[in-house]
């Protein structure tokens, strides 16, 4: 193979005038970092509500519930971030849309929603399959002591059913921070989007990507620790 | 809003959207979906095979590729598979390779890791008992496998493995960061062609609904027969 390798570029300057390549990549990885903690908030509360929905005794919230998960799980990624980015501006007021288009940052903001109500749909099975697999008997203790519906979900039922869930949902975390590298197509300077612009300017393919494939493994790793500390201070004294 | 769309431009586009977008994301998706099952069959095995080294080859692999993102992985692809290609063949410079060579090996190559999560799932839900009593009548560590162990575990596996290959039927969209032409890259180029982005992509979108949905409700109604077989 006649490639020739240059570990050191990455303490060149960048064509970009500040800082590094080091730099830029860095700058990437922050921005891969915020874009998924914040489409996880998104993610994880409308997740919850929808999976709720889907459990509850009643057809509409059930059918809504459905048809929530059905539309976002069935659509690439790449074209939802497509149609929060193209096509909603245009479905909008004239006025509205103008303002939505002109707004600094409107990459990141569309790949923060687009993604929340994306991961969302995943999050919501997650939360139906969790309430589901508990004994039914726990809602009806709940129902018998007097608490309403929204009592019983809020202090019995979710309660328990996130701890069951807690390493599906670590993945789909994990999924929803690879997930954000699809918004490069829309213009968010995210790891991968950096990486590639590194290649460009500098030629150094394969340091460039080996460096991002190292960052995004780093996270992985972050991840997986934090979720394990997590289901160690949540786990119930002498449960399961 | 919706009243100003034009569906004519939809409606002109439509044999070089199916004719050749389509085409081209069901040729990728088939072909990724059969070298992807095969390749995760193999890994798995060396996964379980026991075997230290390999074990532990197998599993770099396929935890690597499922922690990374598969735009990354594309892009890695994309500028790897030339040399990879020179180094297989003892050439010099780095081989041309099209696009959609590229596209397939690496979709190939990244599916693999995740069918091979759902076929080694599949082996593992086999009770050892049967692999234990086929040893014990003699047959090899192959044979367990090739005669006892995967014909029951593939055909558990059956409605996981077509729901992955849906997912794959989605990311296939992305070869649009090489700027192929697939369902998506062709509604995408008539969209900025003729300046009817709204269309088009509703358009898509509509598309890529109507046939996940149907095949998803295809593989639940799959795996409610063979559910009850069982």
């Amino acid at each position: 193979m006649n490639y020739t390798w240059n570990w050191g570029i990455f303490l060149e300057p960048s064509p970009e005038g500040a800082g590094s390549y080091a730099d830029m990549l860095l700058s990437g990885l922050a921005w891969t970092v915020v874009t998924a903690l914040c489409s996880w908030a998104i993610a994880f509360t409308l997740g919850s509500v929808v999976g709720v929905m889907r459990t509850l005794p009643s057809r509409t919230a059930n059918a809504i519930g459905a048809a929530y998960v059905e539309g976002f799980r069935n659509v690439p990624l790449l074209v939802q971030m497509f149609l929060w980015y193209f096509v909603l501006p245009e479905l909008l007021p004239a006025r509205l849309g103008a303002a939505v288009k002109q707004m600094p940052d409107a990459p990141f903001y569309t790949a923060v929603l687009c993604l929340g109500f994306f991961t969302a749909a995943r999050v919501a099975e997650q939360v139906r399959a969790g309430i589901r697999a508990l004994p039914r008997g726990q809602a009806q203790a709940g129902l018998a002591l007097g608490l309403t519906w929204a009592q019983t979900y809020r202090a019995v039922l979710l309660p328990n059913a996130y701890r069951i869930i807690l390493p599906p949902l670590t993945s789909e975390f994990l999924n929803n921070l690879k997930n954000t590298s699809v918004a490069l197509t829309i213009g968010l300077l995210e790891l991968t989007a950096r990486a590639r612009s590194m290649q460009e300017f500098s030629f150094q393919v394969f340091e460039a990507f080996t460096a991002a494939t190292l960052l995004y493994v780093a996270l992985n790793l972050v991840v997986i620790a934090g979720a394990t500390l997590l289901e160690r201070r949540v786990a119930v004294p002498g449960g399961r | 809003m919706l009243a100003g769309l034009d569906l004519s431009v939809v409606a002109d586009s439509l044999p070089y959207l199916f004719g050749e977008g389509m085409v081209f994301t069901l040729t990728l998706t088939a072909l990724a979906a059969s070298g992807g099952i095969v390749l995760g069959t193999g890994l798995a095995l060396l996964r379980l095979s026991g075997v230290p080294g390999l074990t532990h080859a197998a599993k770099l692999y396929v935890e690597l590729m499922r922690s990374l993102p598969l735009v990354l992985v594309i892009f890695w692809f994309y500028f790897l598979v030339p040399y990879l290609g020179a180094w297989a063949i003892g050439a010099d410079t780095p081989i041309r390779v099209g696009a959609f060579a590229s596209a397939l090996v690496t979709f190939t190559l990244f599916e693999a890791a995740y069918f091979s999560e759902i076929v080694r799932a599949g082996i593992q839900s086999i009770p050892k008992g049967q692999s234990a009593a086929a040893r014990a009548l003699g047959m090899s560590y192959a044979q367990v496998m090739r005669l006892v162990v995967l014909p029951q575990a593939l055909r558990n596996m059956v409605p996981l493995l077509l729901t992955q290959t849906i997912v794959l039927f989605q990311d296939t969209s992305l070869v649009y960061v090489l700027s192929l032409t697939d369902f998506l890259g062709a509604a995408s180029k008539v969209a900025q062609r003729d300046g009817r982005l709204v269309e088009m992509y509703l358009f898509a979108a509509l598309v890529y609904f109507a046939v996940c949905f149907a095949a998803s409700l295809l593989v639940r109604r799959l795996q409610a027969r063979t559910a009850i077989a069982r």
